[in-house]
């Protein structure tokens, strides 16, 4: 009987094999030839936005009366998942990466190696007049421009114009995190800030550190057995006491530990919304929500901006700065036409369209003169002035050690010691480096 | 492995009536004589190779190359993003990770997912196996579709769907369940690790009870109905029954219901990478490897970690085999 049974059992599903097998050698078929590609079409590998990116690509291929085509191709959304794909495509000698939106962190461990085609002169010349300090030192590595400066991030103070000023706070002048820290817990009221461990922890202990004077790698150029850490300092210490007294007195409300941009935002726009440090997609996206019927009028009208609070009321801020740079592989087999396809990419024009469309700030100081940016961002003005004085997060080969270390050190910020965390986390990140323990 | 598994049972069942001749006394020197097979069984025995000898090519492109061509790569120091300073450093990769306690704490966090997650999905598994085999035969197939379908969601759908489920910002668990002692709308679950390890064990358990609740459901059909019948007749409540009879007579099902969930579980990565990424104590091992090879791009600390993990899946299999004497070919429904 169980001969019999397999037997017809063996019959019943010979068309199911011969489908199986024709959907096997179909998919290996097609996964062997992929699109063709004309000699003069660039791939653009670019990060999730609101289609900003892919209509500017369709626009310069239209303008280049067919010298070359820009096809776009879509990065995975998280920051630290394109750098993965980014850095095995280019170990890997991948011939189409010809243009790369990067994010500036990663620059340094990608131009190091060698892995991007040197920035003709003449391009570089062409692409860094107007554009703010920041974002230049971003895409320099060793006293060299290896990537175009596109659009340039930072964060500034969102605060609800109620609360501020039932606590007293004048807002026409910089503040600090200690009044910021004080008012939230007089109106006991939620401060945004961002506690999860992630890339957003690095950011703010690095704003935090660079605006009390200093910063999280002394010699960025450093190898990785003699790199110095700043961690361990007075400025360390002082970034320490901001977050530690956030977490541990519960400022940040009962989300913090797992609170990223977005959390904060929620949080922000609810009843226990204070004060927040975020970027400035806040006003497109709390527009949006407006228009859409999730989020009263009142909340938009009561929300105020400024620039990045300082560590002491006597020295200025230096907000975090992100953004994104245009690189081309090393490996790619039009690296001029890719060059030309950039100038066209970051022109100034193309730069404010791409902030009026998808909320995106751009690099080049000119480009805020266009009058359609002061009507969609009326806080224009203060995220160019926030840029000019943001400081990059530390340049080195070895940034995603420094940052995850830092993550791992500084998460949850209840959990954070001034006297203790920083000589850990320096201690830490040293010894990851030396290639003596694990991340 | 799964397409040898049939050829091979298939050969067993047939060669075992068939006449049996023994040439190797001839040999002399003292070997175990071969089998003489029929020509039906020997004809059998080559369609069998024939027919998974492909898979089993194409498996050993696929996974003992990977394999040693990790083992090699762990005894170096390489950095993808410097390729140039690979150098050779014997086993000093290992060394580093044995040494840190970070591997440790990994090892523990993995363990004890896979050894609740494991235990929690016997029991009930083995309950949904008992509805299921018990069903009236109108509802069986609709049941077991039922019962089927967490299993069949892709893990990572299946964590976002968890973790939104109990984020504090776009979550309904706190506020249905606010009635439980220490659930209130503040508690973050994924701010602490009991919390955070509790949602990813009971999201691992709710999408893997299906599997081990059909392997024994297998298990369960395989014990002959005589049996539990002849027990009723003398006197044998229903619990004596499940302990004397049932269970015993399932026994090589279970263990390999319990053997293949606990390398499964052993190796959890999507849960924890979605919900948490290894934050606030939830690190586990295929996510240490991950840290290494893909974020750091250190490929020769990377493959040490992978090996390691391998060896450690090794030391469950051996465990579970020579100890436990779990037959994975008697439980594939042969005699």
């Amino acid at each position: 009987m169980p001969t019999s049974r397999r037997t017809r059992n063996a019959v019943k599903s010979r068309p199911k094999a011969a489908v199986l097998a024709g959907l096997v050698i179909g998919t290996m078929a097609m996964s062997g030839c992929g699109p063709g590609e004309a000699d003069n079409s660039l791939t653009w590998y670019i990060n999730p936005d609101a289609g900003g990116q892919a209509a500017i690509a369709e626009k310069c291929s239209d303008e280049s009366d067919g010298r070359y085509r820009i096809e776009t191709s879509l990065l995975p959304s998280q920051a630290a998942s394109q750098r993965e794909q980014l850095a095995r495509r280019l170990a890997a000698g991948d011939k189409s990466l010809d243009i790369m939106s990067l994010d500036p962190p990663f620059i340094a461990e990608l131009a190091e190696p060698g892995f991007l085609a040197p920035v003709p002169d003449d391009v570089a010349a062409a692409t860094t007049e107007n554009v703010v300090e920041g974002a230049l030192t971003g895409a320099t590595w060793k006293d060299e421009l290896v990537t175009v400066p596109f659009w340039a991030n930072t964060q500034i103070l969102w605060y609800r114009k109620s609360v501020a000023e039932a606590a007293g706070l004048d807002m026409s002048q910089p503040v600090t995190w200690e009044q910021i820290m004080e008012a939230a817990r007089s109106q006991d009221k939620s401060l945004g800030v961002q506690g999860r461990q992630a890339e957003s922890m690095t950011v703010w202990v690095n704003a935090l550190i660079e605006s009390a004077g200093g910063s999280i790698i002394v010699d960025p150029e450093a190898t990785a057995d003699t790199i110095e850490l700043g961690l361990d300092s007075e400025a360390g210490v002082a970034a320490a006491e901001v977050i530690s007294t956030i977490g541990e007195d519960g400022l940040g409300g009962p989300g913090l530990p797992t609170q990223d941009e977005n959390d904060s935002l929620i949080a922000f726009q609810g009843d226990s919304g204070s004060f927040m440090v975020n970027y400035p997609f806040v006003w497109p996206a709390t527009n949006g929500a407006v228009e859409a019927g999730t989020l009263d009028q009142a909340v938009l009208d009561d929300i105020g901006w400024g620039i990045f609070p300082r560590m002491s009321a006597d020295q200025e801020s230096a907000p975090p700065l992100g953004g994104i740079n245009l690189g081309v592989g090393a490996e790619s087999d039009n690296p001029d036409l890719a060059y030309e396809a950039i100038q066209c990419i970051v022109s100034v024009e193309n730069q404010a369209e791409y902030f009026v469309t998808n909320g995106n700030p751009p690099a080049n100081t000119e480009a805020y003169e266009d009058p359609r940016i002061a009507e969609s961002f009326p806080m224009a003005e203060t995220i160019r002035d926030s840029l000019q004085v943001a400081a990059p997060r530390p340049q080195t080969p070895f940034y995603n050690e420094v940052s995850t270390g830092i993550q791992q050190t500084w998460a949850p910020p209840a959990g954070v010691d001034p006297e203790t965390t920083p000589e850990t986390s320096s201690d830490f990140i040293t010894s990851v480096l030396r290639g003596e323990q694990l991340l | 492995m799964t397409s040898a598994i049939p050829a091979k049972t298939t050969t067993a069942s047939s060669t075992e009536p068939g006449p049996r001749l023994d040439v190797g006394k001839g040999n002399g020197n003292g070997k175990k004589p071969r089998k003489q097979y029929s020509d039906r069984a020997r004809a059998e025995r080559r369609l069998g190779w024939m027919l998974a000898g492909p898979a089993f090519l194409v498996m050993l492109a696929v996974t003992l190359y990977p394999i040693l061509q990790a083992v090699y790569d762990s005894l170096f120091q390489f950095r993808l993003t410097a390729p140039d300073e690979r150098a050779f450093i014997g086993l000093q990769n290992y060394a580093v990770i044995l040494t840190d306690p970070v591997w440790w704490t990994g090892l523990r966090t993995t363990v004890f997912i896979t050894v609740v997650t494991v235990i929690v999905e016997l029991v009930l598994g083995f309950a949904l196996a008992l509805v299921m085999h018990k069903a009236l035969k109108s509802v069986r197939g609709p049941l077991r579709t039922a019962i089927l379908v967490p299993y069949g969601i892709i893990t990572v759908v299946s964590a976002f769907a968890w973790f939104y489920a109990f984020d504090i910002n776009s979550g309904y668990v706190n506020n249905w369940f606010s009635w439980v002692p220490g659930i209130d709308e503040n508690l973050n679950w994924f701010a602490q690790g009991g919390t955070a390890l509790f949602v990813i064990m009971a999201s691992e358990i709710w999408k893997t009870t299906p599997f081990i609740s059909l392997l024994l459901l297998a298990g369960l059909a395989q014990v002959p109905d005589e049996l539990s019948e002849a027990a009723k007749v003398d006197g044998a409540t229903w619990w004596e029954q499940m302990r004397k009879v049932i269970i015993p007579n399932m026994k090589a099902a279970i263990m390999v219901a319990v053997l293949f969930r606990a390398l499964d579980a052993f190796r959890i990565f999507d849960n924890v990478f979605i919900m948490t990424n290894g934050a606030y104590g939830t690190e586990v091992l295929s996510l240490l490897a991950y840290r290494q090879s893909i974020s750091r791009l250190e490929i020769g600390l990377g493959s040490a970690v992978s090996v390691l993990l391998f060896l450690c899946v090794l030391l469950i299999c051996f465990v579970a085999i020579k100890l436990f004497k779990v037959d994975l070919a008697g439980s594939q429904g042969g005699k």
